[in-house]
């Protein structure tokens, strides 16, 4: 991460207790905006259980998760904010969200964090199109006056127009264009890959969380995966934060990677700088003899 | 000629069926009918004048069944079964007549049943005239319809939104007694009185809703089916108010913009200088259900087109994935709940003002599974197969009231009403077989880029959480 690189969502200090079983264990790291941040680790490492707290789906047991919309001087209203208690602070410049305070449909809505599931989670029997209006919602629904209006027919035509606009732009950026009458369940495994992708990007995320993106795709769909990941990075100003065990995948297109092991932050930094660290090796990788083994044994204690 | 080959030959089919076989089969099958109609037809309990509790034996009438279950397969096995046979082998070529019969049909099947509700009554009095209109009218029409209206109702619920309802009829009951008790204690009009009804039975929709937006599945099933208990139960209970199990009679008539539907001077026959004839009222009072029943289909139908629409379906796809994309669940399902409640609480209101008397018979659990019936058995979700559903449902049991003709095979005391449940049973099993999705399974998408296609029925989730 470079010196340069000015954080988009920090984590600091995250617990994530189940009953008698530390998920993840005082876990602080930083997304940096306009990057591809990585979360890699071994199975069962409680990379999902960091997403689900960032997303909202779980509560943490401790610790503080923070993200700035606009200008990075919101970071100095940070400690302030916690200890009034409020779920973010909004300036002229922005606004300050913590989102361990935020139920999940405020964190996507408010805090406009989208996310795609490690077990794909379509609406299949609703078709490509409808998939994507779906994701909409929020402002479709301020168009149709909350329903009222839309009921008698005023003022939500033009809205809808707009919405199926912005769902063909990400069907062809997807290539599903000619598929976007297909119910989302008739797709094959790669293009529900897409889909998903598709409809998180169409509620206009600032950070993108993607769970395993590229599991179950072949060499050449991966390929295409990374250039998708890529342009949502570079021209729709997206960040991503990726959950990925392809290393095809995390070494070529990550900016900075951090790596859990049994909940606990092993490593944090560029592709090159992961893929030269011992623990990392030990942990995830793989280590080439006995003799580093026992080398890396030493070091982290065993 | 290849043609000469496929044409039926049914001696050749004749020769090629296992006539003892098919005997063995139907035996069997009249022997199975035997025990299973023995407990539900064999016996009849009955009060003796001194009103004791008496078990009689139906033997004739048992085994005229019987006879009926096995003749019925026997001819079943060597006529229709070898001709299925043989339409299977035949090579299908759908041909274009038949195709752009299917396109015109599907074109034109609701513009004319449409039509054909709107001319209903003149129709009627056209065929049966004065004197027997009043019964196809009310009995048929208003019936009938009334179910359709809540079938849409619950539809938005159970079809849309997926949250499977047992309790619906409290919502029926709440707008059937919002309008009695406003107009007897008040004297607002039907009209003032309808949104209002629609309006208090919403309100009990989100208060409902309240309590089970976390509960899925079978625990929502359950906690819906108490509260239809619940207010059926202080219906009985709160005397000084809803009069018990007495009920509420004299409730107010609708009347025509302000002219009754009687024989006074200033009665409607009267205005308009017609003979007076109460067929005026059931006539207005079908209009009226027609109306509101297609209104539910309207707002339904835009409703599915809007986002909440989407957002409903999508909550019974997948609820997870609703709130990942910012989706507010509870306001969602509410809203889900208080639609429906609402379109509820207009038929009650309806119901009350048509029936002048309402008690908390009118309120069971069967009103509940009645609906959900229609729903299930019409197809989740589709407009079209509600309406057939309620039509075949309702209409079904009001026509077991015409068929004499049963009782020169049966014998004179034989009652076809008092077999409704069993053919209701009957009818749910064969659709679950033949139709497991119901009548219109299929999904029409409320959007598309290209081209319309509708998504089979495998793809949709049933939802119910």
């Amino acid at each position: 991460m470079g010196a340069a690189a000015e954080p988009l969502l920090t984590v600091e200090h995250l617990v994530m207790r189940f009953g008698g079983l530390v998920a993840v264990h005082d876990l602080s790291f930083a997304a940096a905006r306009g990057e591809i941040t990585a979360l890699i680790g071994p199975n069962g490492a409680g990379k999902t259980t960091v997403f689900n707290c960032i997303t909202g789906f779980y509560k943490p047991t401790e610790g503080r998760i923070a993200l700035v919309h606009g200008a990075p001087t919101l970071w100095n209203e940070l400690d302030a904010l916690t200890r009034r208690g409020d779920r973010s602070a909004q300036t002229a410049d922005g606004a300050l969200f913590l989102l361990e305070r935020m139920p999940d449909y405020l964190v996507a809505q408010k805090a406009r964090i989208a996310r795609t599931f490690q077990n794909i989670r379509l609406f299949a029997g609703m078709t490509v199109l409808e998939n994507l209006l779906v994701a909409q919602h929020n402002p479709l629904m301020v168009a149709s006056g909350y329903t009222l209006l839309g009921v008698l027919g005023i003022g939500y035509r033009g809205a809808e127009r707009a919405a199926i606009d912005k769902a063909r732009h990400w069907l062809e950026l997807t290539r599903l264009t000619d598929r976007a009458d297909d119910p989302a369940g008739d797709l094959p495994y790669g293009a529900q890959r897409r889909l998903e992708i598709a409809r998180a990007m169409c509620t206009d995320p600032v950070l993108l969380c993607l769970d395993e993106p590229a599991a179950g795709l072949n060499p050449r769909e991966s390929a295409d995966l990374n250039a998708l990941i890529t342009s949502i990075r570079d021209d729709h100003h997206t960040s991503v934060l990726l959950i990925e065990h392809d290393m095809s995948v995390v070494m070529e297109i990550s900016d900075h990677i951090v790596v859990l092991d049994y909940g606990v932050k092993i490593a944090d930094g560029t592709p090159s700088a992961i893929r030269n660290d011992a623990k990392v090796i030990a942990a995830y990788l793989g280590v080439a003899d006995e003799r580093a083994v026992e080398a890396v044994e030493a070091e982290v204690g065993l | 000629m290849p043609g000469a080959v496929a044409r039926f030959d049914f001696f050749g089919v004749l020769k090629g069926i296992d006539f003892i076989g098919a005997l063995k089969d139907a035996g069997l099958t009249a022997l199975l009918a035997f025990f299973l109609l023995l407990p539900l037809i064999g016996f009849n309990t009955f009060q003796d004048i001194h009103n004791e509790l008496t078990l009689a034996a139906r033997w004739p009438l048992l085994f005229k069944f019987v006879a009926i279950a096995g003749v019925g397969r026997l001819a079943w096995l060597i006529t229709i079964a070898p001709w299925l046979e043989w339409r299977a082998l035949k090579p299908r070529e759908p041909s274009a007549t038949a195709t752009r019969l299917r396109a015109v049909f599907a074109r034109w099947f609701a513009p004319s049943a449409i039509g054909f509700v709107l001319i209903y009554p003149a129709l009627v009095l056209l065929l049966v005239g004065f004197t027997g209109a009043a019964k196809w009218v009310d009995n048929f029409g208003i019936q009938i319809l009334i179910y359709v209206m809540l079938g849409f109702g619950l539809n938005i619920v159970v079809g849309l939104a997926g949250l499977l309802d047992l309790g619906y009829v409290a919502f029926y009951a709440v707008g059937a007694y919002s309008y009695a008790l406003l107009a007897k204690t008040f004297g607002f009009s039907f009209f003032t009185l309808l949104p209002l009804a629609g309006c208090l039975a919403a309100f009990w929709g989100i208060l409902l809703g309240f309590p089970v937006l976390r509960l899925r599945g079978d625990y929502l099933a359950i906690v819906t089916l108490a509260f239809g208990e619940i207010i059926r139960l202080v219906l009985i209970n709160w005397v000084p108010v809803t009069n018990g199990y007495a009920g509420i009679s004299g409730i107010p008539r609708p009347t025509f913009f302000g002219i009754p539907f009687n024989a006074d001077d200033d009665g409607f026959a009267a205005v308009f200088g017609l003979e007076f004839s109460p067929i005026y009222r059931t006539i207005f009072l079908y209009y009226v259900i027609l109306a509101l029943a297609m209104l539910t289909a309207f707002v339904t139908v835009r409703l599915r087109r809007l986002p909440i629409g989407r957002a409903w379906e999508a909550l019974r796809e997948d609820e997870i994935a609703c709130r990942s994309l910012g989706i507010n669940t509870t306001n969602t399902k509410l809203t889900a709940f208080a639609m429906g409640a609402m379109f509820a609480g207009f038929a009650g209101s309806f119901f009350a003002a048509r029936q002048g008397f309402i008690s908390p018979e009118s309120f069971t659990f069967l009103e509940s599974a009645t609906i959900l019936a229609i729903v299930v058995l019409g197809g989740m979700g589709s407009q079209i197969g509600v309406a057939i559903a309620a039509i075949a449902m309702i209409g079904g049991t009001e026509i077991l009231r015409d068929l004499d003709f049963l009782k020169y095979y049966f014998g004179q005391d034989f009652d076809p009403t008092q077999y409704r449940m069993l053919l209701f049973g009957f009818a749910m099993v064969a659709i679950m077989v033949w139709r497991p999705r119901g009548l219109i399974s299929t999904r029409a998408p409320s959007v598309f880029l290209k081209e319309r296609k509708t998504i089979s029925a495998s793809l949709v989730k049933e939802g119910h959480g």
